[in-house]
């Protein structure tokens, strides 16, 4: 996609400049990520349900993931309260269902709004702080969440509350899938869920890609280099950042919904569990690379792996997630994605805007072979 | 033997670089001092003697040992000091914390010391639980130079005392010069007002743009040559 | 009438506990602006230290006094080989590190001592305590505690504001590379302090067992309300944290006495109201 900027008048001779951001790479990859996420949609017709099951872990997991991405590692707000937006998702999702008789699908996009609604008046809170405290500040507000959650007994207060069938097996498309893939009831909503999960992982993608190569996107960097010169260029960092808080905010609490539609139980604990909303999607894009598209992608598989083969051994398998993110700060801080593409310098999805010039006027830019990056 | 010499010594900032091979002697005693324009190299010279920037071991050589790759706070030890640009005074310190700071390495007890340095700069005894950065600009200048000297060093940095500095201020800083000298300390001084520079200094070098463009005694340096060498012509 | 005196005594003596438990944290932020998320889990480690120590016959005040030198270097430790390597820019690395930490920390705990609870034992001081007429009495632990936080921030603001040392720390806060000007190693001042703080964590620790029962995943929970403390108190004063202590102290168990399922959230509330109303905190430094 290219930005044509034409500095010169028609006969004058000055350089024509264009902002290019495709890379041949890149666009292999769109093509690739296309044929993938075609071959996602029809699995289920072949997969067992345990696949399915899995595949959506890791797709929602990925939401998680890129959204935290997105706030810490290009937006520079280091957050350890995304479980707030998971929770407040989750509660959302049953609140809707079971209170006000909403269709799952539908709760789950009125959830992840009703979680960006609420991230509005926490920015301003938790705004005022910086660095690492603002950190423990988000985590601060995920635990009053938490505790205020915790005393309305409509949904369970403090011991939780499951899904009544009378929700679970009333949603819409389920008697379609049931029938497509001739399975049973609780097997065709893994498949209702696995779909949805898949939307919203393409919906994450495709808006965070968005708005990285848009101009908003270059406020971020900028900012993300030195907020005081991105200031002086006319960027607002506040609103900028606050839309990304937001932003991410409704993305992760989408995604704490559809967890929690898809596990049909829900307590307090587990909702706002820093350890499963946080602690292990900061382990993920950590491995993966933090401040890239690529990185949590390949972190999210690297993560699945890891639970798949260790999970069962406890707590030695959490004492290795800590010992992980540790060595990866110490030795390999722009993670595995980093140790890649700083060797070969390649990007999957394109972000990086390149300058070509041209001398002559009537001289098309791209086909210059010398180019300014 | 010089008590400091650097041998085409290089600088970066990341991939920037900053000085492009100095070599600069100076002899025990000497008052020497670097003229140039703005971004020509003279600060990051200083910062690189003083240990802030890392350069290879034999570019810099002081009392004849190799201190290019030692860090700051050994080269404090070793008997350098620095009383960097803006001052850079402690602002949660009081005027006499700040001098006593900058004793805070003292292997050498010498002349300097808070009795020395109050009788040296009067006007700081007055004020010496005031916080450092209360005080007006040529009374910081004052506290700065006193930090400076307080680990009794004996090659004293300074890098544009006189800037931001009224020309009065600047005369009376610059008056006490001859007795730090007298005490036996060496100065390297940094200075954008040629002229200062040149009625102070035994010896004169000229930066530009990382490079040494001239250098000699001031009184066989013409005008002439000093306007070219500084402007790069 | 009497039972709102008695909630607001216990309410300052728990401030005292919180202040003890934020000191640390206050140091470590004011010299290197670092955080370190496994200070709850460090505070949890010394009274688990002296659990061993004094299960195995030790006096309480013994075990406290070997086992706070033992964590001093486990801090200095921490600081030089791992956390001084990350210093810069950045906020990412050392709060990963210290995250991870916490978590090692943790686990290693539950492994070690399972999750049962446990609780440090004093003899006749657990139950003891003092009448202060009119039907008010207060424990002679909380008491203590009180009094430990008000000896441990004198030592330090001593330390900080009569010593050479103290200069350096102060100096170093300020402007860290003119530090290095006057001869001082910043890596050692930052192992300094840590060290510091781990120690103040294991004097917490001692108090922390001794007023209620632990386990190894008790830690996040007091990080949050030093944390909490820090702020309310405001960043840059020793006396502005103890102050902050007491008012989450307070605000708990005031919420406890209108409903003990508000205990915790009280505190919560009270910080998220200084933090839109004070930002930077009730007694901050002038100079920020």
């Amino acid at each position: 996609m290219d930005v044509g900027v034409d500095v010169s008048a028609a006969p004058s001779p000055a350089p024509r400049f264009v902002v290019r951001t495709t890379t041949r790479l890149s666009s292999l990859g769109t093509m690739a990520a296309a044929g993938l996420v075609a071959a996602l949609v029809v699995l289920p017709a072949f997969a067992d349900r345990r696949l399915v099951q899995d595949l959506f872990f890791v797709l929602t997991m990925l939401v998680l993931a890129q959204s935290w991405n997105l706030l810490a590692g290009y937006a520079g707000l280091l957050s350890v309260g995304q479980q707030a937006f998971v929770g407040l998702g989750g509660y959302a999702l049953f609140g809707l269902t079971t209170m006000a008789g909403v269709d799952p699908a539908l709760a789950v996009v009125l959830s992840g709004l009703i979680a960006g609604v609420v991230a509005v008046p926490t920015a301003f809170i938790v705004f005022r702080l910086q660095g690492a405290y603002f950190a423990i500040g988000t985590w601060v507000v995920a635990e009053t969440m938490r505790l205020v959650l915790a005393q309305v007994k409509q949904l369970g207060g403090g011991t939780g509350t499951s899904l009544p069938p009378a929700v679970t097996s009333a949603m819409v498309g389920l008697d379609g899938v049931r029938r497509l893939f001739d399975v049973r009831g609780s097997a065709a909503r893994d498949v209702l869920a696995y779909w949805m999960a898949l939307t919203l992982a393409v919906l994450t993608m495709g808006a965070i890609y968005t708005l990285l190569r848009s101009r908003r996107g270059l406020a971020l960097a900028a900012i993300r280099d030195s907020e005081l010169a991105a200031e002086s260029c006319g960027v607002n960092a506040f609103r900028t950042k606050f839309f990304v808080y937001v932003m991410t905010a409704i993305l992760t609490g989408s995604a704490g919904a559809l967890i929690y539609l898809q596990k049909a139980r829900i307590s307090p604990d587990a909702a706002f569990s820093l350890l499963d909303w946080t602690a292990d999607v900061i382990v993920i894009v950590v491995i993966g690379g933090i401040g890239t598209l690529e990185g949590p992608i390949l972190g999210v598989l690297m993560f699945y792996a890891l639970q798949t083969y260790f999970a069962a051994t406890g707590t030695w398998y959490l004492m290795l997630l800590g010992g992980l993110a540790i060595a990866m700060m110490l030795f390999a801080p722009r993670g595995l994605w980093g140790l890649w593409s700083e060797r070969f310098d390649v990007e999957v999805f394109a972000l990086r805007r390149t300058l070509l010039t041209s001398a002559a006027p009537d001289q098309d830019p791209g086909a210059r072979t010398d180019e300014k990056p | 033997m010089p008590l400091l010499e650097t041998h085409d010594l290089t600088a970066f900032y990341g991939d920037f670089q900053a000085l492009y091979g100095i070599s600069l002697t100076l002899q025990a005693g000497e008052t020497v001092a670097i003229i140039g324009a703005n971004g020509a190299g003279k600060t990051t010279f200083l910062k690189t003697v003083a240990g802030l920037i890392k350069a290879q071991p034999s570019a810099v050589r002081f009392a004849g040992n190799d201190v290019g790759s030692r860090p700051a706070a050994e080269i404090v030890r070793r008997g350098i000091a620095l009383v960097p640009e803006g001052r850079r005074l402690f602002p949660s310190l009081s005027v006499e914390e700040n001098l006593l700071v900058g004793g805070y390495s003292s292997r050498y007890s010498g002349y300097w010391g808070l009795k020395s340095v109050y009788q040296l700069f009067p006007a700081l005894a007055e004020r010496r639980d005031a916080p450092a950065t209360a005080l007006s600009g040529g009374q910081q200048q004052m506290v700065a130079i006193g930090r400076g000297l307080m680990s009794n060093p004996k090659l004293l940095l300074c890098d544009e005392i006189s800037l931001g500095l009224a020309p009065i201020v600047i005369r009376d800083i610059y008056a006490v010069l001859p007795d730090v000298k007298a005490q036996g300390t060496s100065l390297l001084i940094v200075e954008q007002d040629i002229m200062r520079a040149l009625s102070v200094a035994d010896r004169v070098y000229c930066f530009q743009e990382g490079r040494v463009t001239l250098s000699g005694r001031p009184q066989d340096l013409t005008k002439d040559a000093i306007h070219a060498a500084y402007f790069g012509l | 009438m009497l039972g709102w005196i008695d909630t607001i005594v216990q309410g300052v003596l728990l401030g005292g506990l919180y202040a003890l438990y934020a000191t640390g944290l206050s140091v470590i932020f004011g010299i290197m602006r670092l955080v370190n998320l496994a200070h709850g889990d460090l505070i949890v480690l010394g009274a688990f230290l002296i659990l061993v120590l004094s299960t195995n016959g030790i006096n309480i005040v013994l075990a406290a006094a070997i086992v706070a030198p033992i964590m001093f270097a486990l801090g200095y430790a921490l600081q030089s080989l791992v956390l001084n390597r990350t210093l810069g820019r950045d906020v990412l690395p050392p709060l990963l590190i210290t995250f991870g930490l916490s978590i090692i920390l943790q686990n290693a705990l539950l492994e070690l001592f399972s999750a049962d609870s446990r609780r440090l034992h004093v003899g006749a001081l657990d139950a003891a305590s003092l009448a202060l007429g009119g039907g008010i009495a207060i424990g002679i632990m909380p008491l203590l505690c009180f009094l430990t936080a008000i000896a441990v921030i004198v030592a330090l603001n001593l330390l900080f504001f009569h010593t050479a040392l103290g200069r350096a720390f102060r100096a170093t806060s300020d402007d860290a590379e003119t530090a290095q000007l006057m001869g001082i190693d910043n890596r050692a001042i930052y192992a300094i302090a840590m060290g510091i703080a781990f120690f103040v964590c294991a004097l917490a620790g001692v108090f922390l067992g001794a007023r209620a029962n632990f386990d190894p995943s008790i830690g996040p929970a007091r990080l949050i309300y030093a944390f909490e403390a820090v702020i309310i108190g405001g960043l840059g004063s020793l006396w502005g944290t103890l102050a902050g202590g007491i008012v989450v102290g307070l605000a708990q168990t005031i919420g406890a006495q209108i409903n003990p399922e508000w205990q915790i959230l009280a505190g919560h509330v009270a910080f998220l109201g200084v933090l839109v109303v004070r930002p930077r905190g009730l007694f901050p430094r002038a100079a920020d």
